[in-house]
């Protein structure tokens, strides 16, 4: 079990580090592609439960369509900026954007990276995933898969950005997304849910920032990315301490932790302190250089969102990290001890660089911050970390929605219950029932099209066929000049006596009334075809003509006697004349295509080679099974296969008769 | 569907079909003939002896199952792209060894042989499953006994 859920984490690893590693357009397909199969296996690890296999399938579906929609992007993307390199397109800005193909590749990019990114209104996969064990959630569904999104947008940066379609649709998709992760985690009870919405928010508070396409964004991107990684993580890891030890991640049944899990505690409270952004964590540091990227992209809207997520942020780090610890000892406190030394690893290594890198920017602005933006702004970047700053209206700005962070976790732990019960309805509505009802509708579209296209008929299966035949041959026909040729001269009675004889037994099988007259009818049009085989000097066509006759009317006979009804109807269920005109058509068809192949000049340039070359290539006279056994010896193979393959589908339906029979 | 008169002309006629078989299946090469006619006229032969003694008698002639007949078949014809393969020819390259056997006859093999071999086989493994199978599906008369 450990072994099959390392295998796959492995996958994810190897898959993820291709992905950001690749530089050809079409291995970082593949690469995206494989992490989405490797997140479908890892969220659907624990399979016994349904809605673990419903998330996974969800996360596939969503992230898969995106996929394509990508490829299809990526496959523009090149057209427009003549290169497979991601490196080639980055210098090719001016190009692209000015290219016809520019919007419709935009669409599909952004379209693919929005999926993979959780961003509304595709979103609702992500808190779905969290059915995954907890180090999945904390590693692919909050640091790594959720962010390969935003890692193409933000290197397609200066190819595509600073258009007015780009910077809008990212701004607006990024800032809905922000918000309403945010809200939404408000109004949910399970821990780690809270924590999976706040993931889906962040994603789009990078979007929001790649949005601009300037370099004040992307430096807040960077800095905002390493800080989410660094608290996120830790939250996650920590939660899932919580739910190891206290046994719920309910935030109704934990309260006064603290006791039993001081340690745990810790992590989460530096943690959540740099998810608020307070002082003397890494979340201050980002949130100042966040602020000045608001300011820089324009106006009053961006300074608005940013410290309208400032504030929920505040009450979701209350609810996060005062709520399941501090307060009253609850029930599943008394029995909760502390997490062994393992798992407390993990979550203190990550909180103490979040305190670190607060308190000490430098040590990650010149490293890690500066290189990061400048390649996301394709031209060198500096990235300035200040821990202390002079007080102006920013600062005063950020002091508001803190305290209005805290006022509203108050309100939230007095009224949590009633939002929850008066938005139940409308949350319930959202993309999750969206994408419950397109499933449906695709399954009932799949089963609407099996049973026109797939009726289990044979002669319906004919009918189309043949028609389709006469449909697209005859509208191709026309669209030529169609010359006929009628070679009448060198005809002997013979040839007309055997032509007679095979058209009138043709005529019978037709209006048979009996199945064995049908039949016979039928081996007699095939006897007639091999005598004329005969007449022109094909005597190879004419044994296995023969032969085979013979042999289909041995299967024939052995199929009839186990056929109810020796007569055939002539029930309203078939529909005779337009089977009538159907196979006229394709009779009269097939002889105007022979005229006009006469019409033309013929070229006997291969049937010479071929009676050229049978004896000194191949060593033999007869040229037709020279032609089967070597010369095309291949095309011999495959239809051997293909006898082989139809006799083994014969068997497996013939057997899968005698098993309902065995039941029944 | 059994026969006194069908099963007495289908102990000698059988035979012969099979011997003919192999007869056109060897001077394919030269003259009508080949893996694909010979393979549908033992198939001929050993479904006349099905229709006279039942499927039994099917698997009985061709010892193991059909199904497994037309699986070598397909098998000996890939396996004769082999030589050609491993000498560095193009893929289907026909290579014959002329045995001498003395007194001026020469035995022609060849790999095309091999290959019609493979499709002479493949040909009676699918038609002998296919109609065995049949055979062994209760007819109307047998149900209406039943029932």
């Amino acid at each position: 079990m450990l072994g099959r859920f390392f295998v796959f984490l492995m996958l994810f690893m190897g898959a993820m580090l291709g992905l950001v590693l690749a530089d050809d357009l079409i291995a970082l397909f593949v690469f995206w592609e494989l992490t989405s199969l490797a997140s479908y296996l890892l969220v659907g690890f624990q399979s016994e439960k349904p809605a673990a296999r419903r998330a996974a399938l969800q996360a596939l579906l969503v992230t898969g369509t995106g996929g394509l929609a990508l490829l299809a992007g990526l496959i523009l993307a090149a057209i427009a900026g003549g290169s497979w390199r991601l490196s080639e397109l980055v210098s090719a800005g001016e190009a692209i954007r000015s290219h016809a193909l520019y919007l419709p590749a935009t669409t599909l990019i952004v379209l693919g990276c929005f999926t993979k990114s959780a961003q509304w209104p595709f979103h609702s996969w992500l808190p779905g995933a969290m059915q995954a064990p907890t180090p999945v959630s904390a590693y692919l569904h909050s640091a790594t898969m959720v962010k390969a999104g935003v890692y193409l947008l933000a290197r397609l940066d200066p190819a595509f950005g600073g258009t007015t379609a780009w910077t809008t649709t990212l701004l607006v998709i990024g800032g809905v997304t922000m918000l309403a992760g945010l809200l939404l985690a408000l109004l949910e009870t399970d821990l780690k849910l809270v924590l999976a919405w706040t993931t889906v928010s962040a994603l789009g508070a990078l979007v929001f920032l790649i949005g601009p396409a300037t370099e004040e964004s992307a430096q807040a991107a960077m800095a905002f990315l390493l800080t989410h990684a660094l608290y996120k993580g830790a939250l996650f890891m920590a939660a899932g301490n919580v739910d190891h030890e206290a046994g719920t991640r309910d935030l109704r049944d934990l309260s006064g932790l603290i006791r039993a899990m001081p340690i745990t505690f810790a992590a989460t409270a530096v943690s959540s302190a740099s998810m608020a952004g307070f002082p003397l964590s890494l979340g201050w540091v980002s949130k100042a250089i966040t602020k000045a990227a608001a300011i820089e992209a324009g106006g009053f809207a961006p300074v608005a969102v940013v410290t309208f997520a400032t504030l929920l942020l505040v009450a979701i780090a209350g609810v996060v990290a005062i709520e399941p610890f501090l307060g009253r000892r609850s029930e599943a406190a008394r029995e909760a001890h502390e997490a062994p030394p393992s798992m407390l690893f993990g979550p203190l290594a990550l909180a103490s660089l979040s305190l670190l890198f607060g308190l000490f920017p430098d040590l990650v602005s010149d490293a890690v911050l500066t290189p990061a933006a400048s390649a996301v702004a394709a031209f060198p970047v500096a990235v300035e970390a200040k821990v202390v700053k002079p007080f102006d209206w920013t600062l005063a700005l950020t002091l508001v929605a803190f305290a209005a962070g805290a006022g509203l976790y108050v309100l939230w732990q007095r009224r949590a219950q009633r939002w929850r019960d008066r938005l139940e309805p409308l949350v319930s509505r959202g993309p999750d029932r969206g994408y419950d009802h397109a499933l449906a509708g695709l399954g009932r579209l799949a089963s609407w099209q099996t049973r026109v296209l797939q009726p289990g008929l044979l002669h319906r299966y004919t009918a189309a066929t043949f028609g389709v035949i006469v449909l697209a041959t005859t509208t191709a026909l026309f669209r030529g000049d169609l010359r006929l040729a009628f070679p009448l001269d060198g005809v002997r009675l013979i040839e007309l006596a055997v032509t007679a004889l095979t058209a009138a037994a043709a005529i019978v099988a037709a209006i048979a009334t009996t199945r064995l007259l049908a039949v016979t009818a039928l081996g007699m049009v095939g006897i007639g075809v091999a005598l004329i085989f005969m007449l022109f000097g094909a005597p190879d066509l004419a044994i296995t003509q023969f032969m085979v006759e013979t042999l289909v009317v041995v299967l024939l006979a052995l199929v009839l006697v186990r056929l109810p009804g020796f007569r055939l109807s002539a029930s309203a269920d078939r529909p005779r004349a337009l089977h009538a005109a159907i196979a006229g058509a394709t009779g009269l068809l097939v002889m105007a295509l022979l005229l006009g192949v006469l019409a033309e000049p013929f070229d006997a340039k291969l049937s010479e080679w071929f009676a050229r070359a049978s004896v000194p290539e191949a060593f033999g006279h007869n040229i037709v099974n020279v032609i089967l056994v070597d010369f095309r010896a291949l095309d011999t193979l495959g239809e051997i296969v293909v006898v082989f393959a139809a006799a083994l589908a014969g068997l497996a339906a013939i057997a899968a008769r005698a098993a309902r029979r065995g039941e029944a | 569907m059994s026969s006194l008169i069908l099963r007495a002309g289908t102990r000698i006629l059988a035979p012969l079909m099979l011997m003919f078989s192999v007869f056109l299946l060897w001077r394919g090469h030269n003259l009508p003939g080949g893996g694909f006619i010979g393979g549908l006229v033992a198939a001929s032969a050993i479904a006349l002896q099905g229709i006279a003694f039942g499927p039994d008698a099917i698997r009985r002639t061709l010892v193991v199952p059909p199904a497994a007949v037309a699986g070598a078949g397909v098998l000996i014809a890939a396996v004769a792209s082999l030589p050609a393969a491993l000498a560095g020819l193009p893929f289907f390259t026909g290579l014959w060894l002329k045995l001498d056997l003395g007194g001026g006859a020469v035995l022609p093999l060849s790999t095309p042989l091999l290959f019609d071999v493979g499709v002479y086989l493949t040909v009676i493994g699918s038609a002998c499953a296919l109609i065995a199978a049949l055979e062994e599906e209760p007819s109307l008369e047998d149900t209406r006994e039943r029932g």
